[in-house]
């Protein structure tokens, strides 16, 4: 297993535990860890997934801005969007791998759950979030969109004023209003994430098999085209020079905030 | 008691602090020693105790528990 990134499998219910400090930043190698995850997991034993976080800080604070950066600075611009074509084109199969998983998935969500992080909720079928929870899309802040599937995700889930309103203003929204606009299906006290999630994959674990794999593939479809139009889109803006000027602002940032515009 | 307070006292109580020691100019992330994470849940937090939406964009340059708190009344 890839440091960061453990499962357990019990009971039918797998638990997808991210733990890599400071809060889950996705980049190569929890890239990895997914993939080896998904290249494992045997969906014949289990009716369910649980993924969750075993970091403070939050659910995940979304893409490793210093890895990106690092790897932005070492690289000459002619190469830089090859490169990060082909780590887009990982990301989107390890997401598309999730959101079509023939288990019933549920994100546990405490914390930050920013950019990528919530672009990675929103693969699951169900989500339950602790009252402390937080989402946004702070992607313009750096001069680019989301590029992990996150809006095409959030509009079919949700149609399109929220994710308008999350990644035009930038702004991020509690746990109580990702309920009552739907984005998170039950909201917990805090500490109680995990115990909700376990009783839902427990119930879930009751249901017939074949209606419960037919219904999620009646129910979630991927939007294909328009996550073809996200990643080209978004390749487009990650080329520009506004993106490794907020990425050098963001790595020297020492505010408490950093993910404010 | 004032937003100001009620404020201070739902900080330090999160974040294990002593309220009587914390004034309502004081820089809230350095008394409380917060880091952004933290700074984050606390802002769940503050919306949920005081029934209010604050955007992140209007917290720009907020540190004091006093500036906080008149932002809390400018949205109730």
């Amino acid at each position: 297993m890839v440091d960061g990134v453990t499962w357990t499998l019990e009971g039918g219910v797998y638990e997808l535990t991210l733990a890599r400090p400071p809060c889950n930043e996705i980049g190569t190698a929890t890239l990895a860890g997914l993939e080896q995850f998904l290249d494992a997991i045997a969906v014949d034993d289990a009716h369910a997934l649980i993924i969750r976080s075993a970091v403070r800080g939050g659910f995940c604070a979304g893409a490793d801005l210093r890895e990106l950066h690092a790897g932005l600075v070492a690289t000459p611009e002619a190469e830089a969007a090859p490169q990060l074509a082909a780590f887009l084109d990982r990301i989107h199969a390890v997401m598309d791998r999730l959101d079509t998983l023939p288990l019933t998935t549920i994100a546990v969500i405490h914390g930050v759950c920013f950019g990528g992080g919530l672009e990675l909720a929103l693969t699951a079928d169900v989500r339950i979030a602790e009252k402390t929870a937080r989402f946004g899309f702070p992607e313009l802040r750096l001069g680019v969109i989301p590029g992990f599937g996150g809006v095409p995700r959030m509009r079919r889930e949700l149609g399109d004023a929220l994710p308008r309103d999350l990644l035009l203003t930038g702004r991020t929204i509690n746990a109580k209003r990702a309920h009552g606009v739907g984005l998170v299906s039950q909201c917990v006290p805090t500490g109680e994430g995990l115990v909700a999630a376990r009783a839902l994959a427990a119930q879930i674990g009751k249901f017939d098999p074949v209606a419960r794999v037919a219904a999620k593939r009646f129910l979630k479809v991927i939007p294909v085209e328009e996550l073809a139009r996200e990643k080209r889109l978004f390749l487009e803006l990650a080329v520009r020079p506004p993106l490794r000027a907020a990425l050098d602002r963001f790595v020297r940032s020492q505010d408490v905030r950093p993910y404010l515009p | 008691m004032s937003t100001a307070q009620t404020l201070i006292e739902l900080a330090a109580r999160r974040h294990g602090a002593d309220a009587s020691r914390l004034r309502p100019q004081d820089d809230m992330f350095e008394k409380l020693g917060i880091d952004s994470f933290q700074a984050a849940e606390l802002m769940s937090e503050v919306e949920l105790e005081f029934d209010v939406e604050i955007p992140d964009y209007e917290l720009q340059g907020i540190r004091t528990f006093a500036a906080l708190a008149a932002k809390i009344d400018a949205r109730r």
